[in-house]
């Protein structure tokens, strides 16, 4: 390839690259552990939003339960490195191997559900979502049940330990995420990217086109769980213990929220969300119930001292991801080819909003009531 | 086997089963009118028995009653707390899926899922994060019937229930508006040709399954002796489950499929172990999906072209 192709290719996400730079000075130039620990566990999500993106952003597939895969990944590292089994696998092929695992458990809930109509599979991932931490929570003892497990190793890297310093996890989650980015931008741009699109956009052109439904839906669960493999090995070594309670709906949910926010379908988009959002609700929320105790003393204002924004968290996530969904569907950093299919209307099926209108413009005789709201 | 216990079990699974299939009515008229799986729906039955409690203690009367009293009481609270469930329902169905109505079916969905989560927070910031206690104003002496006993409440859940399932069923099927839905629900193009008014018709829709639920959740209340914010996830999902198994737009198979689900629930409590119904429950509806998706007695959704 000439030079020139790879410059110009790079030029495409020099926006990208430059917060790339910022990501890998931020614990220079921030030095309180607390916020640089805060950026890894927000990498961690962002690996999320990136594995739960391809499912829904890339195939169209709502994935309810992610946290299950997350939960997978983070159990496979935890159990075979830690005083639990006695076994202590060495951190970086076990990272892999996590990844791998969630990839074929992904494969496994696939297999037998994915030929379910769409709203089906969200109830179904929904539930295999509650399945996987009530089984960890219901065998103690292979699992270590509620108190989950503890003194999980530290990651070493050439006999350095990585230990409760979270900037060498930082690095390390930067180093992953940015290697994940070009996996899946190769993986969007491949035949099986291309597939994926093509099933999302409309399933029965896809399937005359001849593209296998049920493999290309598959492998999309698989490659989507693969990454919260990484993020799940990565996040417990990180935290030391890992319990069932880490993985409930409000997770799930929170990815997906991160993924809606930052614009389905869109890889930086995604990681923006999971950014913005994480930031938003373990620093910002705390910020913000200071300035209105602040305020509320300061004005003798009593319902400015009470508020907790911390416990409003998911109360504006829920009331955000409504207002998204009427206002911008598509997300605050969309793909092109997302915002227009998001915004379409399947006609026949469902009565949109403005009845009449609908009912008119499909050539149907003229209706005889006013109709409509 | 001990077939006193598996009896016993037997009538408590019915009483459970009970609530659920009630529940289950308003997902499977939702889904059968819109195709979409209202996940805020379970919120609003436990969103029910919050305003129950709170109609109970306005009136003062959180302790036993008899007589007139009790069931003055008794309609008072359900009918306050199915008016406002069913409100609620409506003002939902208006702001929230409206708009999104016939759109790509990702955007209602994900909508379907803020509104629940946004629910469920506010019964959280309104009674707060732990079980609250519910007042039991119904007596519950058990009566015996041979080796087995059965409590009061049981038969008065059982009983209502049954009540709230054949009025529904005498409205779907023998009223006009009632006539409407079905209509609507299989070719809204043809029924608006016919001059149904669709948008009211899908309201109305809305509006009896939050009313059920809105009752579930009082008769819950009094059953249980406590509700919980976090009540309506779990038991959304199941009742869905209930009305998957049923045939989903299939109200007949709503109320067969939440019975069943009851059975289960608790026969897995009783022989394999209460932490695993959850996962028992689940696994049927995976089952259920792959092996008949259409469910026990068939689904009834609109009729594609």
């Amino acid at each position: 390839m000439p030079r020139s192709g790879v410059l110009e290719r790079l030029g495409r996400y020099r926006f990208a690259l430059g917060a790339l730079v910022l990501f890998l000075l931020y614990p220079i130039l921030d030095h309180n552990p607390g916020h640089v620990n805060a950026a890894a566990d927000a990498a961690v999500f962002a690996l999320l939003a990136l594995g739960l993106n391809i499912v829904v952003g890339f195939a169209g597939l709502l994935d309810l339960g992610y946290a299950a895969f997350f939960a997978i990944g983070s159990y496979t590292y935890a159990l075979s490195a830690s005083p639990f089994y006695g076994i202590h696998m060495p951190f970086w092929p076990m990272l892999l191997l996590g990844a791998i695992i969630a990839g074929i458990s992904g494969a496994l809930l696939g297999a037998p559900t994915l030929r379910l109509r769409g709203d089906y599979l969200a109830i179904v991932t929904l539930g295999f979502g509650e399945i996987v931490p009530t089984v960890f929570l219901n065998l103690p003892k292979y699992t270590g049940g509620t108190n989950g497990v503890v003194g999980i190793d530290k990651p070493t890297l050439f006999g350095y330990s990585f230990g409760f310093n979270p900037v060498p996890y930082y690095y390390t989650l930067v180093v992953i995420l940015v290697l994940s980015v070009i996996a899946v931008l190769r993986l969007r741009d491949s035949r099986l990217g291309r597939a994926w699109l093509a099933v999302r956009e409309d399933e029965t052109a896809a399937a005359s086109m001849g593209i296998n439904l049920t493999t290309t839906k598959l492998l999309a669960f698989s490659f989507g769980a693969f990454f919260s493999g990484f993020g799940g090995a990565l996040y417990v070594a990180k935290l030391g213990v890992v319990s069932p309670e880490q993985f409930n709906f409000t997770v799930s949910f929170t990815i997906l929220a991160m993924v809606v926010l930052g614009g389905m379908g869109s890889v930086f988009g995604v990681i923006a969300g999971a950014g913005i959002l994480y930031e938003f609700q373990t620093l910002f929320l705390n910020d913000l119930t200071q300035w209105s105790h602040t305020i509320g003393t300061a004005w003798g204002i009593s319902l400015f001292t009470q508020l907790n924004f911390v416990d409003l968290k998911f109360l504006l996530y829920g009331l955000g991801l409504i207002l998204l969904m009427l206002l911008r569907p598509e997300g605050l950093f969309p793909e092109r080819r997302t915002r227009a299919i998001i915004k379409e209307r399947v006609a026949a099926e469902i009565p949109p909003e403005d009845v009449s209108a609908a009912a008119g413009a499909t050539g149907a005789a003229e209706s005889p009531t006013e109709g409509g709201a | 086997m001990n077939w006193v216990l598996f009896s016993q079990q037997l009538i408590n699974s019915l009483s459970l089963g009970a609530i659920y299939a009630v529940v289950a009515l308003g997902y499977t008229m939702v889904y059968g009118i819109i195709e979409l799986i209202n996940f805020a729906h379970g919120d609003v039955y436990t969103a029910g028995s919050f305003v129950a409690l709170t109609v109970l203690v306005f009136m003062g009367t959180t302790h036993r009653m008899v007589g007139v009293a009790l069931i003055f009481t008794l309609i008072v609270v359900s009918l306050v707390t199915m008016l406002v469930m069913g409100a609620t329902g409506v003002v939902i169905e208006r702001f929230a899926y409206r708009p999104l109505r016939g759109r790509q079916r990702l955007a209602p969905l994900l909508t379907a899922i803020g509104v629940s989560f946004s629910l469920e927070n506010i019964l959280q910031l309104w009674k707060g994060p732990s079980p609250v206690p519910f007042p039991q104003i119904i007596a519950n002496p058990f009566f015996d019937i041979g080796p087995v006993s059965v409590g009061q409440m049981q038969l008065v859940v059982i009983g209502s229930s049954l009540v709230m399932m054949a009025a529904l069923h005498l409205f779907v099927n023998r009223t006009k508006l009632g006539r409407a839905m079905r209509a609507t629900a299989q070719d809204w193009m043809a029924a608006e040709i016919m001059g149904i008014d669709i948008n009211k018709t899908i309201a109305l829709t809305f509006f009896i399954g939050s009313v059920l639920a809105g009752a579930a959740g009082v008769i819950t209340g009094l059953y249980y002796g406590d509700t919980w914010f976090i009540n309506g996830f779990r038991a959304g999902l199941i009742a869905f489950t209930a009305a998957v198994l049923g045939g989903i737009g299939n109200t007949t198979g709503a109320a067969l499929g939440g019975f069943l689900i009851g059975f289960i629930e608790v026969m897995t409590a009783q022989y394999i172990g209460f932490q695993w119904a959850e996962v028992t429950i689940f696994s049927v509806l995976i089952l259920v999906l792959i092996f008949r998706p259409t469910g026990l007695l068939g689904q009834q959704l609109p009729e594609r072209t």
